[in-house]
């Protein structure tokens, strides 16, 4: 399918990167990027900050050049063609809404580009989509943040664009506001049957949102798969800690069934099942969520069916109303998480309290990564130790009242 | 008026009225100066362009009187100099906007990567300033002069007739003009150039504009404080400007603009009237014609 920017895309088109590489001078946004994204889709690109997905975003707008490999929209190779010649149309974070322009010119800007017929009866009606007719003549500077949002938003679908780029598009809106948002681009994707492709680092709207989520890091996709996949089986420790919260343990596998490896931690027995761990000798890394472990009181009795750790200690419990947090400091092992739903009234645990904890083997998962690299990260930029950094700031917060 | 195309930022609400007395206290020195020194000599320039002169007096001396015809009288003997003076104002702003907005567009855009060569840049357009402009423009017209090489040069290489001149001519003056006022037009330009957003533009190219469109319907609007600025403070003072037109500089008996004939008038034939009648004429067609051309141009409402 050959795509010209003269008429509407009938449907969705396909995007293909392949072998991409971008250096800028100094350092290597992306080492090496090989991407499909189905027509119809929508894709979302996870990542820190600086982890390249912004680049890769406007490498497929086209404003930048890639160093290295090809960009395919719909099998067309458009890698050496300019912005304003690919069927493709970009959300900006900052929005970018021409100030000189009213909302309906900036709508129809690039509809009179493209010399088609009646542009402002189509960009009124794309107003109408996202309900800002009324403010058609205004300006943008005289819009809230959300209803330039939304104009941003109405200036690029009203394109039908073959692809459809999302660049953190949501990131200055207000929860309710961005609530609302996430729900209309959801209904416009399905009315319209655009392919999407949503760059953002809010894992909780690239799960909500996306039907694939790629999760990028340093410059390279490290898992790509549905949300629920992602979530449930991580491959890596930076997914495992990006894509919600972890408890992982490294250890030495010392029993193989047929259907799970048991892995000694630090002189406790952990069972994974086989089919959900990436490595089944040596030295290994195994984790679990922290809502799939209970905490007790008192020490359960043992079963085949359930990791036992413990006993530990309990050394703060944050309650938020739906739930409660507890971090549990284990001898040899660190400090784990636990989510408990409270189900009761209030925590069940005090700070203080001995704690043991268990899952269901399940549960647990192994990752791909090397054990030495999980253990500590070097980054600053990397979640788990932003969180660590957090939580102790949180602890000598309340030490100090 | 004219200065609403200067002003950058959006005009903000009123202050507190509690602060109006101190306001007003701040702003004496600079009122009393007003009145003083634009005010005073305003007056009197327009009670001078209605004197007539003396019944028995010498050349030179005028009564206090109504006399307007003195208005119809410039306009009469004048008109191809106030004509003139427009022209080549226009002509020169044209020409300095062209020289410039590529200049300016690379030193505020694309030398934005490189801080020391747009330093640099900005102080080699300041530089003609550190040198008096009656200098300069005495050293353009030896270089321009039938005896210096350029002239010989295109003479010999059959460019210009045997017997043609530059200097005395009105592509001279224009010359001259646009030479002296492009630093004016160069700066305010930069100043906008160099805050543009370039988002928009890859948003505009994003929208299917090819560069040209997105010069033209992006860059061109949202630099378009600057155009003005750039634009007034070239065409005021070089409507009014008398020394590039002077037979003495750049100028021939042919070239002569409106500063010259005010200049001719008060100085050489003692006729002050006619010479204050000729200034009010020049501000005043000044202050319509900027008047119109802000209000057209639509640069209230921008940022």
């Amino acid at each position: 399918m050959t795509v010209s920017i003269r008429e509407f895309a009938e449907r969705g088109a396909d995007l293909e990167l392949v072998g991409i590489q971008k250096r800028f001078p100094g350092f290597t946004a992306i080492e090496e990027l090989d991407l499909t994204i189905p027509a119809g889709s929508f894709f979302a690109l996870l990542g820190p900050s600086g982890c390249g997905k912004t680049t890769t975003l406007r490498l497929v707008a086209g404003l930048e050049e890639p160093t290295q490999g090809r960009i395919l929209i719909g099998g067309t190779d458009v890698t050496s063609t300019k912005a304003h010649q690919r069927p493709v149309n970009t959300v900006f974070q900052s929005y970018a809404l021409f100030p000189h322009m009213s909302i309906l010119e900036n709508v129809g800007f690039g509809l009179k580009r493209r010399r088609i017929a009646d542009a402002e009866a189509r960009a009124h009606e794309a107003l109408r989509l996202v309900e800002l007719d009324h403010l058609a003549q205004r300006r943008p500077a005289q819009l809230s943040g959300g209803q330039q949002q939304r104009v941003a938003l109405a200036r690029a679908i009203v394109n039908r664009p073959a692809l459809l780029l999302l660049d953190e598009p949501l990131g200055a809106l207000d929860l309710k506001l961005r609530r609302q948002m996430q729900l209309e681009l959801k209904s416009i994707q399905e009315e319209v049957g655009l392919t999407f492709l949503h760059v953002t680092h809010d894992q909780e709207e690239a799960m909500t949102m996306a039907d694939t989520v790629a999760v990028m890091n340093k410059g390279a996709i490290e898992q790509m798969g549905a949300p629920e996949e992602l979530y449930e089986l991580p491959r890596t420790a930076f997914v495992a800690n990006f894509l919600g919260q972890s408890n992982l343990f490294t250890g030495t596998v010392v029993g193989t069934t047929d259907t799970a490896i048991t892995v000694d931690v630090q002189g406790t027995p952990v069972i994974v099942p086989t089919a959900r761990a990436a490595r089944h000798q040596g030295e290994v890394t195994i984790g679990v969520r922290p809502e799939k472990v209970a905490l007790h009181r008192e020490a359960p009795a043992a079963s085949s069916e359930r990791n036992l750790i413990g006993p530990g200690r309990v050394i703060d419990v944050s309650f938020s109303g739906v739930s409660t947090q507890y971090l549990v400091a284990v001898p040899g092992l660190g400090t784990l998480t636990v989510f408990a739903q409270n189900i009761g009234f209030g925590p069940v645990a005090a700070e203080g309290a001995e704690a043991w904890i268990s899952w269901e083997v399940e549960h647990g998962f192994g990752l791909e990564d090397e054990p030495g690299e999980t253990t500590r990260f070097p980054a600053d930029t990397d979640t788990r130790s932003i969180a660590a950094q957090r939580r102790d700031a949180l602890v000598a917060e309340l030490e100090e009242h | 008026m004219a200065f609403a195309a200067f002003a950058t930022a959006e005009v903000q609400p009123q202050a507190p009225r509690k602060k109006s007395r101190i306001a007003l206290f701040l702003l004496l020195p600079g009122i009393l100066y007003l009145v003083l020194f634009f005010l005073t000599p305003l007056v009197s320039l327009v009670l001078t362009s209605l004197q007539a002169p003396s019944e028995f007096g010498d050349i030179g001396q005028y009564d206090y009187a109504f006399n307007w015809q003195n208005y119809v009288d410039v306009v009469e003997a004048y008109w191809p100099h106030i004509l003139r003076s427009f022209g080549y104002a226009l002509a020169a702003t044209v020409l300095a906007l062209a020289f410039s907005y590529p200049l300016a567009y690379f030193i505020g855009v694309k030398a934005r990567r490189w801080p020391l060569l747009q330093s640099l840049m900005l102080v080699l357009v300041i530089a003609p300033f550190f040198i008096s402009f009656l200098l300069r423009t005495l050293a353009w017209k030896q270089i321009l002069s039938d005896e210096s090489f350029i002239i010989t040069s295109l003479k010999a290489l059959s460019l210009m007739a045997p017997d043609a001149h530059f200097t005395g001519t009105p592509f001279a003056v224009i010359f001259g003009l646009t030479y002296n006022f492009i630093p004016f037009m160069t700066l305010p330009l930069y100043t906008t150039l160099e805050r543009l957003d370039l988002r928009y533009l890859e948003a505009g190219s994003d929208l299917y504009a090819n560069p040209f469109t997105v010069f033209r319907k992006v860059t061109i609007p949202l630099s378009m404080p600057g155009i003005v600025a750039g634009t007034l403070l070239t065409f005021i003072p070089a409507a009014g400007d008398y020394v590039n037109a002077s037979r003495d500089f750049l100028g021939g008996p042919d070239t002569q603009m409106m500063g010259n004939v005010i200049e001719a008038n008060f100085l050489v034939l003692l006729n002050y009237p006619a010479a204050a009648a000729l200034s009010i004429i020049l501000m005043s067609a000044i202050l319509v014609l900027v008047g119109v051309y802000v209000k057209r141009s639509g640069t209230e409402d921008l940022l």
